[in-house]
């Protein structure tokens, strides 16, 4: 008898736990809403949209020829299919690497130069304006990272690695707090990466703008402070290992919709 | 001179909604550098909105406005085509000033 009304009660403590659960997280759905309305990630937009079109550099050239993997120029549908391979560089790329490359080969700056600036600072800020225009060029697309060519198999199986490998001085993976359902940190929900999140979610949100600090934050930032939280060495900007991971992560969320440039808390 | 605003402004039965993002980086005047040297305030201080040259809202702001502000705000009248104007002017005496036609 005990024993039954223990799990009636334990059962009814675990009903109003979930439906305020699901109370709170309506709540911060509609927060979002409200904030999404005033998405400052679009100032960002329309100078990242300004930078592409801009003749800079030593060789005074505009993007404009920037070839994303879809031609030379083509910049709707890019961000979707990236990362990957790319014929000229023979290496698998996410947008803020080919970024670089384009800025290298057309405009005439020092691509490893560049990767050593810290971000939101000089040149950094303005990677971090054209990725957000162009991710907000393939707003509300469907994910279709490419895995056809064999280095894109590869990286998947790195980042996949990468994903699950333990280190540090908490010995932490990404796969810690990304490889369950309906995990969270305090009220922020933790997206299960391992699969594909839903539209809008992890890898479909970034680059997105921070309430919180008021920064404009891309792929690439956003890797480093995971590793960074993990107590890890940060990762390169623009690297393999980070590539990997995006990788791992865009063909997992295929068929998500991107809802890039987002806004977070 | 700040970086563009972008400004939508949209009328329906009789009023316009306008939604105004501005770039700006409204320091509050309180916080300190690495250094521990406070960081000098630099804030917008007035914003004002016209309708075809006539004010429609004159507002006074200060430090406890967020960065990258949002603004949005009705009046009554403004028809398709019309123009509405916005202008900031910070505590340093830059100031701004973007136009644009009501959908």
């Amino acid at each position: 008898m005990r024993k039954h009304l223990l799990t009636a009660m334990t059962a009814l403590a675990l009903s109003t736990l979930a439906y305020g659960q699901s109370d709170i997280e309506k709540g911060i759905d509609k927060y979002r809403e409200m904030l999404a309305d005033g998405n400052p990630a679009e100032l960002f937009e329309m100078n990242g949209e300004e930078l592409w079109k801009t003749a800079r550099g030593p060789k005074n050239a505009t993007l404009e020829k920037c070839d994303l993997g879809k031609g030379p120029g083509v910049v709707k549908g890019a961000f979707v299919e990236l990362p990957r391979f790319f014929a000229d560089t023979g290496r698998v790329q996410d947008l803020e690497s080919r970024l670089l490359t384009c800025m290298e080969t057309l405009q005439g700056f020092n691509a490893a130069e560049l990767a050593k600036v810290s971000y939101n600072k000089g040149e950094m800020a303005n990677i971090r304006d054209i990725a957000t225009y162009v991710a907000g060029q393939s707003k509300g697309m469907r994910f279709a990272v490419p895995q056809n060519h064999a280095s894109e198999k590869t990286m998947y199986e790195v980042g996949k690695r990468l994903f699950f490998a333990r280190g540090g001085t908490h010995d932490f993976a990404c796969a810690t707090c990304h490889s369950e359902d309906g995990k969270r940190i305090r009220l922020q929900g933790l997206p299960n990466l391992t699969k594909n999140p839903g539209d809008g979610i992890g890898f479909a949100a970034w680059p997105a703008y921070r309430v919180g600090n008021g920064q404009m934050w891309t792929m690439q930032k956003r890797l480093n402070d995971c590793y960074r939280q993990q107590r890890f060495p940060e990762p390169k900007y623009g690297s393999d290992a980070t590539v990997a991971l995006s990788v791992y992560m865009g063909v997992n969320a295929k068929g998500a919709e991107s809802i890039a440039p987002a806004i977070k808390r | 001179m700040g970086n563009p605003m972008r400004i939508r402004a949209k009328s329906a039965n009789g009023e316009t909604t306008v939604r105004v993002l501005m770039s700006h980086r409204m320091e509050g005047g309180q916080r300190k550098d690495a250094n521990g040297n406070p960081i000098p305030p630099h804030h917008i201080n007035t914003v004002t909105a016209k309708h075809n040259g006539k004010v429609v809202l004159s507002a006074d702001w200060g430090p406890a406005v967020s960065q990258n502000p949002y603004l949005a705000f009705s009046f009554k009248g403004g028809a398709k085509g019309e123009t509405v104007e916005i202008n900031w002017v910070d505590n340093k005496g830059d100031s701004r000033t973007d136009t644009a036609t009501i959908s």
